[in-house]
């Protein structure tokens, strides 16, 4: 992950392997694997193993899911495109999570809403490679034409004798013969799993306490570890003192460490113990002494102060159509807005951690939650010098990734810890740890301006982000004069039509670990440019959903998603006094969403009263998952529009713990109506992140229809509007 | 080191630890049940919780000397085969996404449909509230806790 400075989240994606798989098969006889999804955080014996799919003599049959299960539900969704090809049901196959093998390609990381539509066509190719395979060995077997036979539940049937044999007693021969160039793909019509919602079968485990993540991983002569980095992020070690740590009961070392955090080492002292609490108690008794370096200035007041001024400089242009510039200055009216979105926690509640064991001096082995096993094989080779067939990876289940698990800061320097005891190693970070340390996903501040002409049609709009850059701190090499598109996510490519528009970026240096989060700056560029949209609409005297419909280019996914919340929500239906309702969409290149909201005041504040929600999908795999994901990220974008966010003052972040960086609770939200727009075909949209970005607009589009209020920062106090 | 004799899940452990040690690290490192979850350590998320004599219980934030001769039980107690009600109704509605706090939210649930057994969507955002979700299962778990309510 070299050199992508200035490519944007897109390319990195691709890049970190997020989208498109290689192609490989194998077939095996008598794997050994064990017979439980359990399996997939079952250490010992998960490497017996060629890619995809094994078939082992008795008739068990295991898939590999190449895609870190992270609650997105891919430990059902992408085995599912294999098993439906294959013919076998998801109940009878064993699933077990790959761990970065070069074998598997590289296409083994999560993010960007990837798995599904990037494996949707490869995965089930390789489902239907393994069936045909199958199905010529026991043409073979029977000396009948290949055509007479066909697949059913693990089976080769003789349609007309029918004969039968299984998978099992297959497996050996089908495995010598040479895979088919052109597999044939199934008919959709014939699907028995593809469209359907099938449970998940990480449910089970997640429902009685058996699922193990990282953090659940032990491994015999274990030693934990708790580490103490600086309060102002970065600083340097000047001294420390650690005699009263070393006194501790259960302390056993205090190591010197560095946390790789993007183009950063920052240091860290671990206190190594024989049990967690130990260590924790251990690392109060630490006294360090930091050298800031200038660090210990950053206050978020002043940081914010200079991005607001920053929005009257010229930005650096990403998208021009049209003549933007000409257009507004000549436009019959004029509308301005600034609008301003603050840094944010990832907060998974399975908190940082790795198990890390050198079993030679030239080999690793790691249990962890990561959502890039790929990478992390690579990195952790290239730091430690080692090939990487040597980083033996246990991709475990995720407590929760939201893009926080897509780099690997939290395995670096356990892996070293581990090779200086000379013991294996599991570190765990405190909750303060996660929230004091970052990487954040950055602020956006958006100066927005539109023009209207003489007969109240919007003719110009100027969408300028201000903000930091997540690259900057990724990879070496950043470049402040190009534009950094991660940060001006899809802000030109909504499909209104508005002749003028023009994009453009303004850089404001931010030296904290940023990251990528869930929707990324699509979840802060839809709050600016939908409720900016908003404000058009009322300039216009316009309804805002008539507004965006008589401006949505026809036959666009913008146009289906708001005609079907329009009826969904009844949108034409009065509301009672002191009701309001806003609607908001985004199309990103992960997908498409739109939201209606219902507000109604409360004293001084606001009430959630119903969320629609339309998804278009093109073509679904598991609908109830999809719901799951855009329920899920109602919730996360609630939290991200009224919760406090993440303030800088004398360089030490302000927030510990949930307490004062607190996340939306279940008597705060209201149940999220979702609506699956599937028109079946050969395209596939995301689900993970899509129901994000359009949230936030719509909830405050629906306090001004409500209160007359217009929101233009986040977070708002939902209890004290207007 | 002092001794502690503890009964979890009806089976008594004696574990020699730190008093000061919070329940949770002696379940999860001494006793070796992972399905108790540490989330925050001060008792705000509630990915820790057990049933301390049958109330639920933050186990982040009670040492262990506090909990002697008490009956305590863990996610792993609530049933052999996955079938208590509340995993049951769990299931059918595929409640759990990431699944880091469902141990926790199913203590929970267990706890007020044992005071509770025909809660309203008041009663469950009221006994639901200390156990956060990030994923943000919530809509899954009022229907579940509903649905538990009529399997029982």
């Amino acid at each position: 992950m070299q050199q992508l400075s200035g490519l944007g989240r897109r390319k990195f994606l691709q890049l970190a392997g997020l989208t498109g798989t290689g192609f490989f098969l194998g077939l095996n006889t008598g794997c050994k694997g064990s017979p439980e999804v359990a399996a997939v955080s079952d250490p010992g014996k998960l490497f017996e193993i060629t890619p995809y799919i094994n078939i082992e003599s008795n008739g068990v049959i295991t898939i590999f899911n190449t895609k870190p299960e992270v609650g997105q539900g891919t430990f059902q969704s992408v085995p599912a495109l294999i098993a439906e090809e294959l013919e076998v049901s998801l109940d009878h196959v064993n699933i077990r999570q790959t761990g970065g093998e070069s074998r598997f390609g590289e296409s083994q990381g999560v993010g960007g809403s990837s798995s599904v539509r990037g494996e949707y066509f490869t995965l089930r190719k390789v489902g239907a490679t393994a069936r045909e395979m199958l199905t010529t060995a026991a043409a073979v077997q029977w000396k009948v034409p290949v055509e007479e036979c066909y697949a059913e539940n693990a089976f080769i049937i003789h349609k007309p004798s029918g004969k039968k044999l299984s998978y099992g007693e297959l497996a050996d021969a089908a495995s010598k013969l040479t895979p088919p160039k052109e597999p044939k793909l199934k008919d959709p019509k014939d699907f028995k799993i593809l469209g359907k919602s099938g449970g998940r079968p990480d449910v089970p485990l997640k429902s009685s306490g058996k699922a193990l993540f990282g953090i659940d991983v032990t491994v015999p002569g274990m030693m934990y570890a708790s580490i103490e980095r600086s309060p102002v992020i970065g600083s340097k070690l000047k001294k420390f003192d650690d005699a009263e740590a070393r006194k501790t009961k259960g302390v056993i070392d205090v190591l010197l460490c560095e946390r790789l955090v993007g183009i950063w080492r920052h240091d860290g002292v671990a206190v190594i113990a024989d049990n967690y609490w130990a260590a924790l108690q251990g690392r109060k008794k630490l006294k360090a002494d930091w050298d800031h370096q200038g660090r210990e200035k950053l206050n978020s007041k002043d940081y914010e102060a200079g991005l607001r001024k920053l929005a009257s400089k010229k930005g650096i242009t990403d998208h021009n159509s049209g003549s933007f510039e000409q257009e507004y200055n000549n436009a019959h009216q004029k509308l301005e807005a600034l609008y301003e979105t603050p840094l944010v926690s990832h907060s998974p509640i399975e908190p940082m951690n790795c198990v890390a064991r050198w079993n030679s001096p030239e080999e690793v082995e790691i249990w962890t939650s990561t959502q890039i096993p790929g990478d992390l094989v690579k990195t952790v080779a290239k730091e430690n010098n080692i090939p990487e067939a040597n980083v033996k990876l246990h991709t475990m289940f995720n407590g929760g990734g939201f893009g926080r698990r897509l780099i690997t800061d939290y395995v670096h320097d356990v892996v070293a810890l581990a090779k200086k005891t000379g013991k294996p190693i599991k570190a765990i970070w405190t909750r303060e740890d996660d929230t004091k340390l970052g990487p954040f996903r950055p602020m956006t501040y958006s100066a927005m301006k539109a023009g209207f002409n003489a007969a109240g049609e919007p003719v110009a709009l100027e969408h300028k982000v201000i903000s930091p850059s997540i690259d900057a701190g990724l990879y070496p090499g950043f470049d402040p004069k190009k534009v950094d598109k991660t940060m001006m996510e899809a802000t030109a490519e909504q499909k209104y039509e508005i002749p003028n528009l023009h994009t453009s970026f303004v850089y404001s240096p931010l030296e904290i670990p940023l990251l990528y989060w869930r929707a990324v700056t699509s979840t802060t560029l839809a709050f600016s440019h939908e409720c900016f949209l908003d404000e058009m609409a009322y300039t216009a005297k316009k309804d805002p959903m008539e507004f965006r419909l008589g401006l949505a280019k026809k036959g666009t996914s913008l146009e289906k998603i708001l005609t079907k919340l329009k009826e969904v929500s009844a949108w034409d239906e009065p509301l009672p006094a002191g009701h309001g309702r806003g609607v908001a969409q985004y199309e990103f290149f992960a997908g498409h969403c739109g939201y209606v909201v219902e507000v109604s005041k409360k004293d001084k504040g606001i009430q959630l009263e119903k969320i629609f929600a339309v998804i278009d999908m093109g073509t679904v795999v598991n609908p109830d998952t999809v719901k799951a994901q855009v329920e899920g990220a109602a919730v996360m974008a609630l939290t991200a529009a009224i919760k406090g966010g993440i303030t800088f003052e004398n360089g030490q972040t302000v927030q510990s713990n949930f307490h004062d960086n607190p996340l939306v609770r279940i008597n705060e939200m209201p149940d999220v109506s979702v609506t699956i727009l599937a028109d079946g075909g050969e395209v596939i949209k995301g689900a993970g992140e899509p129901g994000l970005p359009p949230f936030a607009p719509a909830l405050c589009n629906a306090v001004f229809a409500a209160t007359g209020t217009r929101i233009r920062r986040l977070p708002f106090d939902i209890n004290n509007v207007g | 080191m002092p001794s502690y004799k503890l009964n979890i899940n009806d089976k008594d452990y004696t574990v020699d630890v730190d008093e000061t040690m919070p329940v949770l690290w002696v379940i999860r490192d001494f006793v070796g049940l992972t399905g108790t979850k540490f989330g925050c350590g001060i008792a705000q998320c509630g990915a820790c919780t057990i049933h301390l004599d049958g109330t639920p219980t933050r186990s982040c934030s009670i040492p262990v000397s506090a909990v002697a001769d008490r009956k305590i039980r863990t996610i792993e107690g609530v049933s052999e085969n996955v079938d208590h009600a509340v995993q049951k109704a769990w299931i059918e509605l595929q409640v759990p996404q990431c699944g880091y706090c469902q141990s926790g939210q199913i203590m929970s649930a267990v706890a007020l449909l044992e005071k509770n057994p025909k809660p309203t969507d008041a009663d469950i955002d009221g006994a639901m509230q200390g156990n956060l979700c990030r994923c943000g299962t919530y809509q899954r778990i009022r229907k579940a806790i509903h649905r538990a309510s009529e399997l029982i």
